[in-house]
């Protein structure tokens, strides 16, 4: 059957379980969107291209599945560059369409042109400009194929607005072979084995879980390690939820530059560190030379790239996680009667309690005025932990990874690697999207809310009544506590004192807003915000000048850890 | 340490400013790169140098094996391997120097591809010591122009020990 490049385009993404995507329309795009009606994938019209890639990346963080965008060229390409590489940098899987002018004008100047696919080449897993649309079909596959297989990341496709009418016979490729893309995902058993056996003369082990543990869906394999062989498990913040932020015995809490003084010390001191699908980022390891320094070092990654990367590494193993993990189990299995495990590492788990003790993860409360940890606890309190949380980035992130405790994969959502303020609103989106009936919270900071605020208008329209709690101190705080601590207290440019009236912006939308400026009023009015059938706003006036602790101040050993 | 990187590409746009922007995004400096077509059809070599301590060239090679259109990556510096690389050299040559420069051309086994009055275009080709050891003669004559290519390489089909 022939098809025009459009419909082929569309087919496709029937053809991949694509259910909904999120775009913004433009002239080189005209004709998809001209046919989207006659097929059965939503389109979710945003209002800027970077809240359409936040939400195919956060509505593919959700899932597991891919996520998908479609912008048109120039501006709605380079518009979605930053969320683009923000799912880069995260491992994310999503594919995204850009228009482009018409074949006989690219290259010329033309009107909206932009070099999209050389623009994006260093922040892509792979990308494509289609040049014949007998091709775009196995582009297609192609795309999706890259994107979620190996270690996960977004593939941009760039067609031309011609070949969007050009038409051709509709085949959808059934299987790919790409001759020089072959990730390695089973283990060296030999390896497997040589680990098994460190584990098991190990006295002080320490898992540390990454995002990959979450994108290989293995953690139910990891949770079998820790608890089985009774293994402290600490996280990145990308692996949160990973393991159950809720088990007091085994789960330390984040490591890194704002980890908890437990999880730190305990990467000081362990003398085995098994590091499953984490990629040793600087604001984990603190300063290199000093990390883990006891410790032999197992790294179980799908991407070769990362190991040896940025510290020396004693075992690596090139590997899905999952399969990985799953050997490694069958591994453990068959020797686990030679150890008392239970017993074995008692010693060790003590040193972990008394670590805890001493320096719990906590914050000085006030009678008046409003903490954000307070109010991030109060978050976990009423949803009992069971919402998606989506962070925007800064103090309000951290604080969140600190204080929620995130008991499943896929529910914690916040930009990791690039940092990218203003993710997490349209992440919620995307999220929300994804599971309608689910409870999805931002929590955001007063200047990060303000990067994609226009979103509120996707969010009432589509009825995703996403809930945005506002952490507002009035200040870009984790720039003003870096200035406070390293730089004199000259608070340059992180003021944001000139604020909209966020009730009544969210109102303007069509949205419910709310304000709390006293204490005593957290639990009752988050409660009725989380219960009302909208979208809404929060804007929660918490102390100005609150800092995160622990902080490891940049470059410094994790041991050098500013405590509250 | 200088290495040289044989990397095997589907021959497809956009697959050099892939492998140059990953050198350039990451801070990687190439000294020299050359691409042509192989037998097999859609499959292009290129011969790329750099310089760099064992972890770097670790990464690169990494690096490079990840992008989707490169087929193969050798490293030759731990083989053994024929290097060659080629050189135009444009000298003056005034009859009172012409017979000496052509007498270095036969030494270092050259060629001369283009003459006139007060000039010579010679040809040389072999491995980077012999191309620096050439033009390094050359130019107390003064040399007016040069072209060069990069270092291409290829596996001796013989390792001896």
């Amino acid at each position: 059957m022939e098809l025009t490049g459009a419909q082929i385009l569309l087919k496709c993404l029937e053809e991949e379980g694509v259910d909904a995507m999120f775009g913004f329309p433009g002239g080189a795009v005209i004709d998809i969107y001209d046919e989207i009606p006659n097929f059965s994938i939503e389109h979710i019209l945003v209002r800027h291209e970077q809240g359409a890639i936040h939400a195919a990346d956060g509505y593919a963080r959700a899932t597991g599945k891919t996520g998908v965008c479609l912008v048109t060229s120039g501006p709605g390409a380079t518009n979605t560059v930053t969320g683009i590489a923000t799912a880069y940098m995260d491992s994310i899987p999503v594919v995204i369409f850009t228009g482009q002018v018409p074949s006989p004008l690219i290259g010329n100047d033309a009107f909206q042109e932009v070099d999209i696919v050389g623009i994006t080449r260093p922040c892509t897993k792979h990308n494509y400009l289609v040049q014949d649309v007998r091709d775009l079909a196995r582009t297609v596959k192609q795309a999706f194929y890259l994107a979620r297989t190996g270690r996960p990341g977004p593939v941009l496709v760039d067609v031309p607005k011609d070949l969007m009418s050009q038409k051709c016979e509709f085949e959808y490729p059934e299987s790919i072979s790409l001759r020089s893309y072959n990730p390695n995902v089973k283990p060296h058993i030999g390896q497997i084995r040589k680990l098994a056996q460190l584990i098991k003369k190990a006295e002080r082990p320490l898992i540390y879980s990454g995002g990959g543990v979450i994108s290989s869906k293995s953690h139910e394999e990891l949770r079998w390690l820790a608890r089985e062989l009774r293994i402290p498990v600490t996280s990145t913040l990308m692996g949160l939820g990973a393991y159950p932020g809720d088990d007091e015995e085994l789960w330390l809490g984040m490591l890194g530059m704002h980890g908890t003084y437990c999880a730190n010390m305990a990467v000081n001191n362990c003398d085995l560190l098994l590091a499953v699908g984490a990629r040793f980022d600087d604001r984990v390891t603190g300063k290199i030379s000093e990390f883990a320094p006891h410790a032999t070092i197992v790294h179980i990654d799908v991407d070769p790239t990362s190991i040896q990367k940025n510290v020396s590494v004693h075992v690596p193993l090139v590997a899905d996680c999952k399969s990985a993990l799953a050997a490694l189990q069958k591994e453990m299995k068959s020797i686990k009667g030679e150890v008392n495990w239970q017993r074995k590492h008692e010693q060790w788990l003590e040193q972990i309690i008394e670590w805890n003790r001493l320096h719990p993860l906590t914050y000085i409360d006030d009678e008046v005025k409003i903490k954000p940890q307070y109010v991030v606890e109060k978050i976990y309190e009423i949803t009992k932990g069971d919402a998606i949380v989506c962070t925007e980035v800064g103090q309000n992130q951290m604080w969140a990874a600190q204080f929620y405790k995130v008991k499943e994969p896929n529910t914690f959502l916040t930009s990791g690697g690039l940092g990218t303020m203003g993710y997490g609103f349209p992440a919620a989106m995307g999220a929300q999207r994804a599971f309608p009936d689910k409870l999805v919270v931002n929590i955001a900071g007063d200047g990060s809310i303000q990067m994609n605020i226009q979103e509120m208008m996707t969010v009432v329209c589509n009825k995703l009544p996403v809930k945005i709690v506002i952490l507002n101190n009035g200040y870009l705080g984790m720039v003003r506590q870096w200035q406070e601590l390293f730089y004199k207290k000259n608070y340059c440019a992180t003021c944001m004192d000139a604020q909209p009236d966020f009730v009544k912006l969210a109102e303007a939308y069509g949205a419910a807003g709310y304000r709390i400026t006293e204490k005593k009023d957290v639990e009752k009015v988050l409660r009725e915000a989380f219960e009302v059938d909208k979208p809404c706003i929060v804007d929660v006036r918490v102390a100005q000048e609150e800092n995160v602790y622990p902080m490891v101040p940049a470059g410094a050993s994790l041991t050098e850890m500013l405590l509250v | 340490m200088k290495h040289t990187l044989s990397v095997m590409v589907e021959n497809e746009p956009g697959v050099l400013s892939r492998v140059a922007g990953l050198f350039s995004g990451r801070g990687f400096n190439i000294e020299s790169l050359n691409v042509a077509p192989t037998l097999e059809k859609g499959v292009s070599l290129m011969t790329i140098v750099a310089r760099g301590d064992d972890a770097i060239i670790e990464q690169i090679v990494k690096q490079l094996r990840k992008l989707v259109p490169v087929i193969t990556v050798k490293d030759f510096t731990q083989v053994q391997a024929v290097e060659r690389e080629m050189v135009l050299v444009k000298v003056n040559a005034e009859d009172s120097k012409r017979a000496e420069i052509l007498r270095i051309t036969d030494i270092f086994r050259c060629k001369v591809v283009d003459v006139s009055i007060d000039e010579l275009t010679i040809e040389c080709t072999g491995d980077h010591g012999k191309i620096k050891a050439i033009v390094n003669l050359l130019s107390r004559f003064g040399i007016k122009e040069i072209a060069r290519t990069g270092n291409v390489a290829m596996k001796r089909a013989m390792q001896i020990d």
